[in-house]
C-alpha cells in the first residue's frame, strides 16, 4: 500500500513535469478563440488607437518611427502604437500567440513569402479596393508584388523591396592582382575569380574566395536565379508545379556545390558563416541582399563594392523579396478601425515614404516612380540593386522555412554524406512539391 | 467551529492557491492540447478551427513509417539522447559525488563549481559551447591541435553532432545530480560501513552491498528526472544547431523542437499538439516502468 502511494506521488510529480513540457510547447489559449477585441469607445471625437507591429531591425524601426510621427501630425484623430520589440526569430511566434487572444496588431509587416499562409489562416483582410485599386497597384508598384496576389486579391502592400547582389572586397581583389573596380560579370568569371581569391595555409582556408551560404541567401539565388540561368523554369505561372528539381536545375545546383566540394573556395562552416566572414574580411565575394548595406556601412575599414548578380549566356535574373504591410482581421473588425488602418497603410506606402525609407534602410522604394529616381540609379550602392528590379522574381512560398530547410538539407547531403546531387535535389523538390500540393488542395 | 477545524480550513485555503494555479496554468492547457490535436488548428486563424478527428494521428503514423522523415528522426534522436545521456550522467555524477564524499577540505567550493552550470541559462550555455566547438577557432580544436590530434567538426558533423549536444546537456545537469547523490551518501549511517569493515568486506563489496542499495531512492529519482529531461530536450538543440534547425540534416533534432517548428513555424498547431500528446504518453509509460522496475525494497 505504502509503495503504491509512493509511486503515485512520484507519478504525479512526473506528470507535472510532463505537463510543463506540453504547455510550454503548445500554449493553449486560455480562452476560446474569441472574436477580436473591439475598441471600447469609438464615439466620434475620441481618437482611435491602432497598433502596428514589425520585427526588431534597427534601421526599419527608425524609418517607421519617422513615418508614424508625420502620419500622426497629419491625422490628429489617429494614434499609432509601434511595437518593434520582437526579435526576428520570435516574430511569427508572437503573432501566432496574439491572434487567438484577440490582441495584436491592426497593421502588421510580414515577409512576402508568408502572405499565402497568413491569408489561408484568415489572419489578413484584403486591401480595400477603393483605396488600393488592383490596377493601380500593378501599374505603380514593382512587378514583384504580383507574387503576393492570392485568391485573386491583394492582401498587402510594401513600402520597399530588396534584391540580391554581388558584394566584393576591393582589397582582396587588388592583392590577387584583379581589377578592384571590375567584379565578375558572368558565372564563369565568378568561378575563376573565386579560385584566384582563395588563400590557403596547407589545408586550412585563411581567405575564402566565395562560400556558399545556404542558410542565408544562397537557396534563393539557386531557386530563382541560377536555375533560370541554366534554362529551368522554377515555377509554373500558376505556382502549382515546381521545376527547380529537374536535370537543368541540377546543373545549376552542381555549379553551386562545386565551390565547396571541388574548388574548395570556402564553406559556410568556417568563420561563423559567410556573412560574418565577409564582414570581417575573410571572404572575398559574397551574395547577399540590399538589407546588408546597413551593416556593411558600419565597417569603415572594409573596402567593398556591390554589383548586379553575374549572368550566364546573357540571362539575367534576380530574387526579389520584401516586407509587406497588411491589415489584420482585428484591424478590419469595425469600419472606423479599418478606415484608420487603411489611412495609415496608404501613408506608409507612398513614393515619398519609399524614398525616406531607402535612406535609412538600404531597401529600394516599392513604388516605381520613386525607384526610378535618377539619384538612386546613380548611387554606387543602391544603383546595383535598382538596376535589377525589372527582372527580379519574388518566390511564391507556401512554407518558407520548410522550403529553405529542404534545400539546405539537400546541399548538406551532398557535401557531408556524398549523396548524388541530382538525387538529393530531386528529393528536396519532391518534398517541396508535396507542400504545394497540400496547400493547393486546401485552396481550390 | 473549534480552533482545530479553523486551523485546518486555513491550511486548505492556502493550499488552494497553488492548486488553482496548477489547474489553470498546467492542467487545463494540457487537456486543451488533447483537444487541439483533434483539430486542423492554425493559431493565426480567427474563425473556428475545423475538427478533423484522428487525422493528425494518422499523419503521425505515416511520418513515423518513413525512415527519412524529420518526425521519425526526431523520435529516433530523442531515444538516442536518453540512452546515451542518462547512463553517462548517472555514472559521472555518482563518481564525482563519491569523490567529493571522501574529501574533507574544499567540499563546498567543489560543490559550487559543479553546481554553477546548472543555474546558468541553457541558452547561454549552448552559445558558449557552440563557440568552444567551432571547427577553426574553437577552444577544443585548439587544444586538440596542441596535442597534434586532427581537428574535429563536432556540431557540424553528422555523426558527431548528437554526442556533442549530449555532452553539453550532461555537463550542465551534472551539478544537480552530484548534489542529490551527495545528500544521499551523507544519509547512509557510518555504522553500516564500520560493521562491514569489521566483517572484512572489501571496497567493492561495500559499494555494491551498502552504498548502491541505500542510494536506491536517489538513483530512481535522478533516473526518472533525467529521462524526462532528455525526452523534453529543446533549448540546447535550438541554440546549438545552426538556425536552430536541429541539423546538420536533422541529426540533432528532437521531438519538442519538431513541436515548436510545426506549431509556430508552419502554424500547424494541431499536428504539434498531436506530437506533444504522443510524447506525453511515452513519458508517462517510461516513468511508470522505471518506477516499477528500479524501485526495490531492501531489508536489513
Amino acid at each position: 500500500m505504502r509503495k503504491t502511494l509512493k509511486s503515485l506521488t512520484f507519478g504525479a510529480a512526473a506528470m507535472a513535469l510532463v505537463l510543463s513540457a506540453c504547455s510550454g510547447a503548445a500554449p493553449a489559449p486560455t480562452a476560446a478563440p474569441a472574436a477580436p477585441a473591439k475598441p471600447v469607445a469609438t464615439t466620434a471625437p475620441a481618437p482611435i488607437t491602432i497598433e502596428y507591429w514589425q520585427y526588431n531591425f534597427a534601421s526599419r524601426i527608425e524609418a517607421m518611427n519617422e513615418l508614424i510621427k508625420q502620419f500622426e501630425a497629419e491625422n490628429p484623430g489617429i494614434k499609432v502604437v509601434h511595437n518593434s520589440e520582437i526579435p526576428y526569430d520570435n516574430f511569427i511566434d508572437k503573432v501566432a500567440a496574439s491572434a487567438p487572444a484577440g490582441v495584436g496588431p491592426d497593421v502588421v509587416t510580414l515577409f512576402n513569402g508568408w502572405v499565402p499562409s497568413w491569408v489561408n489562416a484568415g489572419y489578413l483582410v484584403p486591401l480595400p479596393e477603393k483605396d488600393f485599386p488592383p490596377a493601380d497597384l500593378e501599374k505603380n508598384f514593382s512587378a514583384m508584388i504580383l507574387g503576393t496576389k492570392f485568391q485573386g486579391k491583394y492582401w498587402t502592400v510594401p513600402t520597399a523591396v530588396r534584391a540580391l547582389a554581388l558584394f566584393w572586397n576591393k582589397d582582396h581583389f587588388k592583392a590577387a592582382g584583379l581589377d578592384p573596380e571590375k567584379p565578375p560579370a558572368t558565372l564563369d568569371e565568378f568561378v575563376d575569380y573565386a579560385k584566384k581569391l582563395t588563400i590557403k595555409d596547407g589545408d586550412k582556408i585563411t581567405q575564402q574566395g566565395f562560400a556558399v551560404e545556404m542558410t542565408g541567401q544562397a537557396h534563393q539565388w539557386f531557386r530563382e536565379v541560377l536555375s533560370r540561368q541554366y534554362g529551368a523554369s522554377p515555377f509554373t505561372p500558376d505556382n502549382k508545379t515546381l521545376g527547380y528539381g529537374d536535370a537543368k536545375s541540377c546543373q545549376a545546383f552542381k555549379w553551386l556545390l562545386a565551390f565547396e566540394t571541388d574548388y574548395k573556395t570556402g564553406s559556410n562552416d568556417l568563420f561563423d558563416g559567410a556573412t560574418t566572414a565577409f564582414q570581417n574580411g575573410k571572404e572575398s565575394m559574397h551574395i547577399d541582399g540590399s538589407f546588408r548595406l546597413g551593416a556593411l556601412a558600419s565597417k569603415p575599414d572594409l573596402k567593398w563594392g556591390v554589383a548586379p548578380l553575374p549572368t550566364k549566356d546573357g540571362i539575367k535574373a534576380n530574387f526579389g523579396s520584401f516586407w509587406t504591410h497588411g491589415i489584420t482581421k482585428k484591424g478590419g473588425s469595425d469600419p472606423k478601425r479599418l478606415e484608420a488602418a487603411t489611412k495609415f497603410l496608404k501613408f506608409i506606402t507612398t513614393p515619398a515614404a519609399g524614398l525616406a525609407w531607402v535612406k535609412k534602410t538600404g531597401e529600394l522604394p516599392a513604388q516605381l516612380a520613386a525607384a526610378a529616381d535618377p539619384d538612386l540609379a546613380k548611387d554606387a550602392k543602391y544603383g546595383a540593386f535598382a538596376k535589377q528590379l525589372s527582372y527580379s522574381y519574388a518566390t511564391f512560398f507556401v512554407d518558407e522555412a520548410k522550403q529553405r530547410k529542404n534545400l539546405i538539407d539537400a546541399f548538406d547531403a551532398v557535401r557531408l554524406q556524398k549523396a548524388d546531387p541530382c538525387v538529393a535535389l530531386a528529393d528536396a523538390v519532391k518534398k517541396d512539391q508535396a507542400l504545394y500540393d497540400e496547400f493547393w488542395a486546401k485552396n481550390k | 467551529m473549534s480552533l482545530r477545524t479553523r486551523r485546518i480550513l486555513w491550511a486548505y485555503a492556502f493550499i488552494l492557491i497553488p492548486l488553482l494555479f496548477f489547474i489553470v496554468i498546467r492542467a487545463y492547457p494540457t487537456l486543451f492540447a488533447f483537444n487541439i490535436s483533434l483539430h486542423d488548428w492554425n493559431p493565426l486563424r480567427t474563425g473556428d478551427q475545423p475538427f478533423i478527428g484522428i487525422d493528425n494521428f494518422a499523419r503521425f503514423l505515416k511520418d513515423i513509417a518513413d525512415p527519412n522523415h524529420v518526425t521519425r528522426k526526431a523520435f529516433e534522436n530523442t531515444a538516442k539522447y536518453v540512452l546515451l545521456g542518462v547512463p553517462i550522467q548517472l555514472a559521472l555524477s555518482l563518481s564525482i559525488a563519491l569523490l567529493l564524499n571522501t574529501i574533507k577540505r574544499w567540499v563546498t567550493l567543489f560543490r559550487v563549481i559543479y553546481f554553477i552550470p546548472f543555474v546558468t541559462s541553457a541558452v547561454a550555455v549552448a552559445w558558449v559551447w557552440r563557440s568552444l566547438y567551432m571547427p577553426d577557432f574553437g577552444a577544443i580544436n585548439l587544444l586538440l591541435d596542441a596535442f597534434h590530434i586532427p581537428s574535429q567538426r563536432f556540431l557540424l558533423d553528422i555523426n558527431q553532432s548528437l554526442p556533442s549536444v549530449t555532452a553539453v546537456v550532461v555537463w550542465q545537469g551534472l551539478g544537480f545530480a552530484v548534489i542529490i547523490f551527495l545528500a544521499g551518501l551523507q544519509q547512509i549511517p557510518e555504522v553500516y560501513y564500520e560493521a562491514a569493515r569489521v566483517d572484512g568486506a572489501n571496497r567493492l563489496q561495500v559499494f555494491r552491498g551498502i552504498t548502491i542499495p541505500l542510494l536506491n531512492s536517489s538513483i530512481v529519482y535522478l533516473a526518472v528526472l533525467q529521462t524526462i529531461g532528455f525526452l523534453r530536450m529543446f533549448a540546447e538543440v535550438l541554440n546549438l544547431s545552426r538556425q536552430g534547425d536541429g541539423g546538420p540534416i536533422n541529426s540533432t533534432t528532437t521531438v519538442v523542437l519538431r513541436v515548436y517548428r510545426e506549431g509556430f513555424g508552419s502554424f500547424n498547431m494541431g499536428y504539434a499538439a498531436t506530437l506533444t500528446v504522443i510524447l506525453f504518453a511515452i513519458i508517462l509509460v517510461i516513468t511508470i516502468v522505471q518506477l516499477r522496475f528500479l524501485q526495490r525494497r531492501f531489508d536489513y
